[in-house]
């Protein structure tokens, strides 16, 4: 149980820290959140790449596979995986073949979703 | 009035109206409202592994991100999560939340443009950039992988 607590603080930790980066740049410079998002993507596909990345999902769990930097890690990881089993061809559509459940659910919910919602920002 | 003068006036006009929180205000709330993603996405990991033992550690990290994008996809068209991400800022789109609600807004957004090129083109908006990055990076790193495994 005290482990389990321990874990949890961890990830809520590592998670957080990661956040409150993004947002320092996000008020301190003039960058767009969506120029962070690739920024951070970036970053954890060359944190993947060279496998760095994976002692912190060891360390810390969820607090460093949900953020964007998870994401680029998944691609990068994929890909070396791809590459090891598949030759060539792996390499190229390893990436893809990790992350594509989240891609998928991603564009095929949000097409069914938006059939039945409409914009709600617009109440003047 | 000449082009340089309106800019500026333009530009202080935008600080004038832009909310004024002070800025250790707003990361503590980054840092709480990723935390709290993060902690949840933790759980869900956590309840999948009591369930399924034998489950590898990839296949729980795809649910736990399958299941944080659906929750977002939905907060998204009730218009809760909208609330979330004026409290949390980075916090809540540098997890992958953030880059669900940017496919599931702007889907929602331009649907009066058409399904064709309102929804489908448009709902990529955002995320599209990612994506794209993403998928060169993972090719990149995958054929730097190949090329130096061969030797």
């Amino acid at each position: 149980m005290v482990s389990n607590l321990l874990m949890y603080l961890k990830v809520f930790f590592v998670g957080g820290v990661i956040c409150s980066i993004a947002e320092l740049i996000l008020i301190k410079t003039k960058i767009t959140p969506a120029r962070i998002l690739v920024l951070f993507l970036m970053i954890g596909a060359v944190l993947g790449g060279f496998n760095l990345w994976n002692y912190v999902v060891e360390w810390a769990g969820a607090g460093a596979t949900l953020p964007i930097i998870g994401f680029g890690n998944s691609l990068a990881k994929g890909a070396i995986e791809g590459a090891t089993s598949g030759g060539f061809f792996g390499a190229l559509g390893g990436g893809l073949m990790a992350t594509s459940a989240g891609i998928s659910v991603s564009i095929g919910l949000s097409y069914l979703v938006c059939l039945f919602s409409s914009s709600k920002t617009k109440k003047f | 009035m000449n082009k340089n003068q309106r800019n500026a006036d333009y530009l202080i006009y935008v600080e004038n109206q832009s909310p004024k929180s002070g800025w250790f205000v707003s990361l503590f709330r980054a840092f709480i409202m990723g935390g709290t993603i993060c902690c949840f996405g933790q759980m869900i990991s956590d309840v999948l592994k009591s369930f399924y033992p034998t489950m590898n550690l990839l296949t729980v990290g795809a649910w736990v991100n399958i299941v944080v994008i659906s929750l977002t996809i939905f907060l998204t068209a009730f218009g809760v999560f909208d609330v979330l991400a004026k409290y949390g800022g980075a916090g809540t789109f540098i997890p992958i939340s953030g880059f669900a609600n940017s496919i599931a807004s702007c889907a929602i957004e331009y649907k009066k443009e058409g399904l064709v090129f309102g929804v489908g083109a448009k709902m990529f908006y955002v995320a599209g950039p990612v994506l794209v990055n993403g998928v060169a990076y993972s090719m990149l790193v995958g054929i730097i992988y190949f090329v130096v495994s061969l030797f």
